[in-house]
C-alpha cells in the first residue's frame, strides 16, 4: 500500500478508483441495480409531493381498505388512507433516518476511530473498552433502550440508530488506521510540526475512507430497518406521518387476512430498501477492497 | 366477498343477541374446571383496588374480594340494579330523609387467612376510601362527598350518616373497586394491601408470577352458599392483541373481558363459529381531547370552540365503529342512562350540529379572530394504547388538519403519558378518558369539574360558575329537574367553554368461548368479575 497524502498521488488514484467503478459496475449488474433503485428512491423521496397521487394524510372513511384500482393503485388503509403515496412519503421518513443515522455515527466513529488509533497507549485501550462495552449489546436493544429514555420521535430515533453506529465504525476504521500510524507519512508529518487534528483530519482520516464508505451504505440498510422495527414496535416515528414500519402495524396487523395489501407494500418497500443498500455496500466493497479486486 | 360479510355480520348479530353462552332458564349451573382468561395488560400497577383504576387489578384480583354491594350479575346491563354482596336482604333504603343508611351483614364470615370479617373491616376499608390517611391514595374520594361519617353499633351492622341524600351514595358503594380489606392488617400498615391480596371472596388467591398469571381456588367457606362453582381460576396476563386472540382461537383461555375490535370478533367468529359467544353494549367509557387551557392559543376560547366544532362526531361512529372501540355519539352522560342528552339536545351544540361544512367554516372563522398561527404544528398527547387511543388520535388530527390547524401525535406508555399530564404539562391537546364502572351520572361528570377540585381534569381550568352548576344538579333530588340541570353543566362545559371535547364513547364487544357460561355483558370492564356466578360447560366443546 502506498500513502495517498500528497495532492500529486491523489489525481491518479482518483481516475483509477473512477475507472474500477465502471469495471465493477459492467462485472456487477446487480451493483448497478441496487445503485439505480438508491437513486430512483431518493428521486421518490426528494420529489414526493409531485409524485404522491392522493396527500398521505388525508382520511377517506368511504374507500376504507380498497383493494388495489386504477384510483387507488395499491389500495388504501383502514382509515382510507392511499397506500402508495404514504410509501412515496414514507421513503423520505426513511431515507432521513437511514441517511442521518448512518453519516453521523458512522462519521463520528471514523473520527473516534482514527484518533484511538493515532494516539494508542492507554487512551486506545480504554477507549476500546468503552466501545467493548457499547458493542455487547445488540443493535436493537441498545436503540429501544435509548428511545425508552428519550421517548419516541424522529429525533430521537435517530439519536438512538446513530449512536449504536459509532462503535462500530470506530472499530473498523480503528483496524485500518492502526496500520496508517506507522507509516512514514504520518512520522512526517509530526516531524513537520503539525497538530494532531490535523494529522488525523488531513492526512489520516482520507486514507481510511474506503471501509467508512462501505460502513456507511451498509448503515443506511441496517437504519432503515431498525427504523421500520422501531416504527413498528410504537416506539419510532408517530402516526399521522408516513412510515413504512409504521404501515406494518395496527390495521395491518389486524386487517392482513382480509386487506393483504395493506401489509404487503409496506414490507416489499422496506426490503427492497434494505435489500438495495446491502447490495449497493457489497458493490463498493468489492470496488474499493484491493482484496477482492485481484480475485 | 360482499355476501360472506353480511352472513358474517348476521351471524354475530344472531350470536350477540341470543347469547349463546348467556345462562339462560335451561341452563344449569354446573360444578368444577378451571377457567382461565386473559387480561390485557403486563401486570396490575399494585393490588390495591382502593387507589387503583384498571382493570388490570379489576379482572385478576376482584374474584380475591368482597364487596359490600354489587351490580346483580344476573342483570348487569341496568344501572340501577344493585345487591347485596357482604349485607344480607336487599339493598337498604334511607331513613332520616335519605340520610341514613344501615346494612345488616352476613354473619360467620372470614378471611382467607381465617379471621372473622366484621363491621370494624366494612368501616375501616371504606374510611381508607372515603376519609383515606395522610400518605394514602384513594382514586374515588370524590364519589363520596356525601358521606358524614360510617358507624358500627355492633360486629354485624354498619351505618352510613350522609350530610344531604343523594341518589349517587348506593350506586357509588357498590363500585367494584371497594375491596373490603382486614382491619388487622391496616391497623400495622395502610400500605400493606398494596402487594399483599387477602381477601373473603369466592376465590383464594394462590399464586402470582408478574406479567405471565395470577391463579387461585375456590374458596370452600365462602358465605354466599353453593357458589362459586369454578375450582380455579387463572389470569394471564397478555398486553399484546393477538396474543389474546390466538388464546381464545387456540382455546388456551375462555374469555377476554376487556373488549375487542370489530375485525377481531368477525375473524374469530368466521373461524370458531358457534364455539365462541359475542356480547355487546354501549360502554360507560368515553374518549376526551383535552386543551390545555394553561398554553395559548388554547387558553382562548374560540380556539377551544374551533376544535370542536371541527369534528364530525356523526360521521366518525358510522366508520370508525368498524375499525375501532368506539361507536356511540354522546354528551357528558352515558348515552343509555336517562340524564343522556338526546340526539336533538346534542344536535343544538357546537361540534354536534348536522351541518357539518358550516360549523368548519365557523371554527375556520374563530381561529382567524383568535389571530391562531395556522404555521405551527400542536402537540396531541396520546397514550401508546392502539384501541381506541391512537386510531382516535389520528383521526382527530385529520379533523383539525381540516380547519388549518396542523398537530402531531406523541404517543407514550402509560406511565410517561400520565407524568405529562399531571405534572410536566408539556402538550397543547391531550387525549384523555373517563371510564367509570357503576353507571352514576352524577358522580362520573365530576370528572369536568375545575382542575383544582378534581385533579383529574388535567386541563387546568378553574372555574366557579361551571363548578356551582354541576353542585346545584348533584344535589338536585328530582330527577326531570336533575336531568334539566346536567343539560345546563353540559352545555357549558361541551358549547359555552368548550373546557373538554367529548370524541365518541365506546362500544363493548366481548368475546368468549361458548362454553363459559353465567356470565353477562355490563357497560364497564370493571363490572361482573367476581367469576363467583360463573360455570364452565365442557359439553359445548363436545
Amino acid at each position: 500500500m502506498t500513502a495517498t497524502s500528497t495532492t500529486a498521488d491523489a489525481a491518479p488514484n482518483e481516475k483509477s478508483i473512477l475507472q474500477r467503478l465502471g469495471r465493477t459496475a459492467r462485472r456487477q449488474p446487480l451493483g448497478v441495480i441496487s445503485g439505480a433503485m438508491i437513486v430512483a428512491m431518493v428521486f421518490i423521496a426528494v420529489f414526493a409531493p409531485i409524485i404522491a397521487p392522493i396527500d398521505p394524510l388525508q382520511i377517506n372513511f368511504a374507500d376504507q381498505l380498497v383493494g388495489p384500482t386504477s384510483t387507488y393503485l395499491l389500495g388504501t388503509d383502514e382509515l382510507g388512507r392511499d397506500i402508495l403515496s404514504r410509501l412515496i412519503y414514507g421513503s423520505r421518513t426513511a431515507l432521513l433516518i437511514g441517511f442521518v443515522s448512518a453519516f453521523v455515527g458512522a462519521g463520528i466513529g471514523l473520527v473516534l476511530g482514527v484518533t484511538s488509533a493515532y494516539l494508542g497507549g492507554l487512551f486506545d485501550l480504554l477507549f476500546q473498552r468503552v466501545m467493548d462495552v457499547f458493542m455487547a449489546f445488540p443493535l436493537i436493544i441498545m436503540a429501544l433502550a435509548i428511545v425508552s429514555v428519550f421517548g419516541a420521535g424522529t429525533g430521537n430515533v435517530i439519536i438512538a440508530i446513530t449512536i449504536p453506529f459509532i462503535p462500530k465504525c470506530a472499530r473498523v476504521v480503528r483496524s485500518s488506521a492502526l496500520a496508517l500510524r506507522e507509516l512514514p507519512y504520518i512520522d512526517a508529518a509530526r516531524a513537520s510540526g503539525f497538530s494532531h487534528a490535523r494529522i488525523i483530519l488531513v492526512h489520516m482520516v482520507p486514507n481510511v475512507m474506503a471501509p467508512f464508505l462501505i460502513m456507511v451504505t451498509s448503515f443506511v440498510g441496517q437504519a432503515i430497518l431498525l427504523e421500520a422495527s422501531l416504527s413498528y414496535l410504537g416506539l419510532g416515528v408517530q402516526e399521522p406521518t408516513a412510515a413504512w414500519g409504521l404501515m406494518l402495524r395496527g390495521g395491518a396487523e389486524q386487517f392482513f387476512e382480509s386487506a393483504p395489501w395493506v401489509a404487503i407494500f409496506p414490507g416489499l418497500a422496506i426490503t427492497l430498501a434494505v435489500f438495495a443498500f446491502n447490495l449497493f455496500g457489497d458493490s463498493l466493497r468489492d470496488a474499493l477492497d484491493p482484496k477482492l479486486r485481484s480475485i | 366477498m360482499q355476501g360472506f360479510r353480511a352472513a358474517l355480520a348476521a351471524a354475530v348479530g344472531a350470536s350477540a343477541m341470543l347469547g349463546a353462552g348467556v345462562a339462560n332458564a335451561d341452563d344449569k349451573p354446573i360444578y368444577g374446571g378451571e377457567f382461565t382468561f386473559v387480561v390485557p395488560a403486563n401486570a396490575p400497577p399494585s393490588f390495591d383496588a382502593h387507589r387503583e383504576t384498571t382493570y388490570a387489578v379489576i379482572h385478576p384480583v376482584r374474584p380475591f374480594y368482597s364487596t359490600l354491594l354489587r351490580v346483580n350479575p344476573e342483570n348487569p346491563g341496568d344501572p340501577s340494579d344493585f345487591v347485596c354482596d357482604l349485607c344480607v336482604g336487599d339493598v337498604p333504603e334511607g331513613t332520616n330523609d335519605g340520610k341514613t343508611y344501615t346494612f345488616k351483614l352476613h354473619e360467620g364470615v372470614k378471611f382467607h387467612d381465617g379471621a372473622p370479617l366484621t363491621s370494624a373491616d366494612i368501616k375501616a376499608s371504606f374510611d381508607r376510601i372515603i376519609f383515606p390517611p395522610e400518605g394514602v391514595s384513594s382514586a374515588r374520594k370524590s364519589f363520596y362527598q356525601m358521606v358524614d361519617s360510617i358507624d358500627t353499633p355492633d360486629p354485624a351492622t354498619v351505618v352510613f350518616n350522609l350530610k344531604f341524600a343523594s341518589s349517587a351514595f348506593i350506586p357509588a358503594l357498590a363500585a367494584p373497586y371497594n375491596f373490603i380489606y382486614s382491619k388487622a392488617k391496616l391497623d400495622v400498615d395502610q400500605h400493606w394491601y398494596e402487594k399483599n391480596i387477602l381477601g373473603s371472596g369466592p376465590f383464594i388467591f394462590k399464586e402470582y408470577q408478574p406479567g405471565a398469571f395470577m391463579t387461585g381456588d375456590k374458596n370452600p367457606d365462602y358465605y354466599l352458599k353453593g357458589l362459586p362453582y369454578l375450582d380455579k381460576i387463572t389470569a394471564i396476563f397478555a398486553n399484546k392483541e393477538s396474543v389474546q386472540v390466538q388464546a381464545l382461537r387456540g382455546n388456551r383461555a375462555s374469555a377476554q373481558f376487556r373488549g375487542f375490535p370489530p375485525k377481531v370478533r368477525d375473524d374469530l367468529v368466521a373461524a370458531l363459529g358457534d364455539k365462541v359467544t359475542v356480547q355487546e353494549t354501549d360502554w360507560n367509557c368515553v374518549l376526551l381531547a383535552t386543551p390545555n387551557h394553561d398554553r395559548p392559543p388554547f387558553n382562548d376560547v374560540r380556539v377551544r370552540r374551533a376544535l370542536t366544532l371541527a369534528v364530525d362526531r356523526w360521521g366518525g361512529s358510522e366508520y370508525l365503529s368498524k375499525i375501532a372501540i368506539v361507536k356511540t355519539v354522546g354528551g357528558l352522560v352515558y348515552p343509555k342512562h336517562s340524564l343522556a342528552a338526546t340526539k336533538d339536545e346534542l344536535e343544538a351544540l357546537d361540534g354536534y350540529r348536522p351541518d357539518l361544512e358550516a360549523s368548519r367554516a365557523k371554527a375556520r372563522e374563530l381561529l382567524k379572530e383568535a389571530g391562531v398561527d395556522l404555521s405551527k404544528t400542536y402537540i396531541y398527547n396520546n397514550r401508546g394504547v392502539d384501541q381506541p387511543y391512537k386510531v382516535v388520535g389520528v383521526w382527530l388530527i385529520d379533523q383539525w388538519r381540516q380547519i388549518g390547524l396542523n398537530f402531531e401525535q406523541k404517543v407514550q406508555p402509560t406511565g410517561p403519558f400520565y407524568a405529562t399530564l399531571r405534572e410536566s404539562r408539556d402538550f397543547d391537546v391531550s387525549a384523555d378518558f373517563n371510564c367509570q364502572s357503576i353507571v352514576n351520572p352524577p358522580i362520573d361528570t365530576s370528572k369536568y369539574l375545575s382542575s383544582d377540585v378534581n385533579p383529574a381534569n388535567y386541563s387546568g381550568i378553574v372555574d366557579r360558575k361551571m363548578d356551582a352548576l354541576y353542585e346545584a344538579m348533584l344535589l338536585e333530588a328530582d330527577p326531570a329537574k336533575q336531568r334539566m340541570k346536567m343539560r345546563e353543566y353540559e352545555k357549558y362545559v361541551l358549547h359555552d367553554e368548550v373546557t373538554q371535547l367529548i370524541t365518541l364513547w365506546w362500544y363493548r364487544t366481548t368475546v368468549h368461548r361458548s362454553h363459559f357460561k353465567g356470565w353477562k355483558v355490563s357497560p364497564s370492564h370493571y363490572l361482573g368479575q367476581a367469576l363467583d356466578t360463573v360455570w364452565l360447560d365442557p359439553s359445548v366443546d363436545k
